[in-house]
């Protein structure tokens, strides 16, 4: 529970300060997701990708089997059970880890595998037989200027427009943000308690890492959720160029990109 | 004059093991603010008595707080509602007239409800059992203080060695759990010099037994901590899984027992 656990919060970490890179323009996004794809080969992308989910995979059965073990040791519960100092977090993490499950799946069909049925994302793919994102690229831009391999235009998926078009969408939104919220739940217990697993604890540190798991949660819970709320107020918009408007300026970036 | 107070109690009532309990209600009056919780009990069980009625039955022998022999969850919560208090040492004044108040057995697979109020605790006495001997000197008794040992070690393993075993923190375990009790057990031995020779064997065996007997598992909740009369920190479970670790890993790579 503790190792599993630990390798996802720091995924998450990592995910979050990803994700927070596309209030740095669609270029600087999009180059991200570029990178995240082709920095390594496709089989070892797929390692990693395979190890998160084995991790997923391990939690979830440790989760059954301690539920399953706990539920036999109390075959009798109490007529009257008075809760002292057990944090509601602590208590709620089958329902609140289940709920998370049922996101990531969601999650991944949404942005990874790109397959929701019913998602709409918007007026470019209209004229795609497909109708998916995954049809849809665009120039990969760096420092304002779309990048050239052997002679051609580097392509790429357009990660801040498949972000905006899915959050435009207002339960897509409420979902992300409520599964955010109980992933800050699920921390606020799980970060101190995988230290209290292995035995690297005690009553001082007890207080420190509680305080420290509060901060982790709250700090990942704004770090995703500010996202959908900033494509709900219309702070981030799409950008079918890919990031070259905001850099070279409208009428030249679209003459630009179409005359190549 | 001394405040007295009219009781409603919801007591379990089961005639063996084998049969089905149920929950009986029951009134008792004018008891005193001054009297302890086994002593309304008392005045309950001479009641039924009077009336010719099978008393109830609890545990109890020291009725001052170091035997651990009481053990009933008082309102939800064990040994009641006191902080670092066994129901021997709780006092009614704690209660308000008119008040109901439901009495429970220790809830988990492992403790097997005897009588009434009365389960059979023996698997704490196996874990224990389980964690051996210490080697020590035999023959004559060793001078006082031969062995060095630093204050803070010795406090803590004081600490540890407040464990009365009454079983509250599994009761109190949402996964009925006994880790903080194996883990006091445990860390008591394990941090004194005495105890270091066996330190891996000790907790290993130790930590099979429990999962044998059938406790659940620990989620780091800290129920157990809040209703353990001894205030046993969760500190002893930190250790405890600190132990098995090591123990595990020395093991790994050649057997400690």
């Amino acid at each position: 529970m503790a190792l599993s656990g630990l390798t996802l919060v720091l995924f998450v970490m990592g995910h979050m300060l990803g994700n927070l890179q596309i209030f740095l323009g669609p270029d600087v996004i999009n180059a991200y997701a570029y990178k995240l794809h082709h920095l390594l080969p496709s089989s070892a992308l797929w390692a990693v990708r395979l190890v998160l989910l084995g991790t997923i995979a391990v939690h979830l059965w440790a989760a059954v089997t301690l539920t399953l073990d706990n539920r036999k040791a109390r075959p009798h519960s109490y007529q009257e059970d008075k809760v002292v100092q057990a944090s509601y977090s602590s208590r709620t993490m089958r329902m609140s880890g289940i709920i998370l499950l049922a996101f990531i799946i969601f999650h991944i069909a949404h942005f990874t595998v790109r397959a929701v049925p019913g998602m709409q994302y918007e007026s470019e793919i209209e004229s795609k037989e497909s109708g998916r994102l995954e049809m849809v690229k665009v120039p990969l831009v760096k420092n304002g200027e779309v990048v050239l391999k052997n002679g051609h235009e580097v392509t790429t998926f357009n990660v801040n427009d498949m972000m905006v078009a899915g959050f435009k969408v207002w339960w897509v939104s409420a979902f992300y943000i409520i599964a955010t919220g109980l992933l800050c739940m699920h921390l606020t217990h799980g970060f101190s308690s995988m230290f209290q697993s292995v035995g690297l604890r005690n009553g001082l540190w007890r207080k420190r890492l509680d305080r420290a798991a509060h901060a982790y949660g709250w700090v990942v819970f704004l770090g995703f959720a500010i996202i959908p709320i900033s494509v709900m107020t219309g702070l981030l918009k799409m950008d079918s160029t890919g990031g070259l408007v905001s850099q070279v300026g409208e009428t030249a970036a679209i003459t630009d990109s179409f005359e190549k | 004059m001394e405040k007295t107070m009219d009781l409603t109690l919801k007591v379990w009532r089961q005639k063996s093991a084998n049969s089905t309990g149920t929950f009986e209600t029951y009134g008792v009056k004018d008891v005193s603010e001054g009297s302890s919780f086994l002593e309304m009990l008392d005045t309950l069980s001479e009641d039924l008595v009077e009336k010719g009625k099978e008393p109830v039955a609890f545990d109890h022998d020291c009725r001052e707080g170091i035997c651990g022999s009481c053990s009933m969850t008082i309102n939800g919560i064990p040994h009641g509602p006191e902080k670092a208090t066994t129901a021997c040492q709780l006092h009614m004044r704690h209660f308000h007239d008119g008040q109901t108040i439901t009495i429970e057995p220790w809830r988990a697979k492992p403790f097997p409800v005897i009588k009434d109020l009365v389960v059979d605790r023996s698997p704490f006495d196996r874990i224990i059992q389980s964690g051996g001997f210490i080697t020590s000197r035999a023959g004559s008794a060793v001078d006082a203080n031969a062995i060095p040992i630093n204050k803070a070690t010795a406090d803590y393993a004081m600490d540890a060695a407040a464990c009365i075993g009454c079983g509250a923190c599994v009761a109190a375990c949402p996964n009925a759990s006994a880790m903080l009790f194996t883990g006091a057990k445990a860390s008591h031995m394990n941090s004194l010099p005495q105890g270091k020779a066996e330190k891996d064997r000790r907790t290993l065996a130790m930590v099979t037994t429990m999962d044998g007997e059938g406790f659940g598992g620990c989620t780091n909740v800290g129920e157990c901590e809040a209703a353990c009369p001894k205030s046993i920190s969760l500190d002893m479970i930190a250790q405890l899984n600190r132990d098995y670790a090591t123990a595990q890993l020395k093991n790994f790579f050649k057997p400690v027992a």
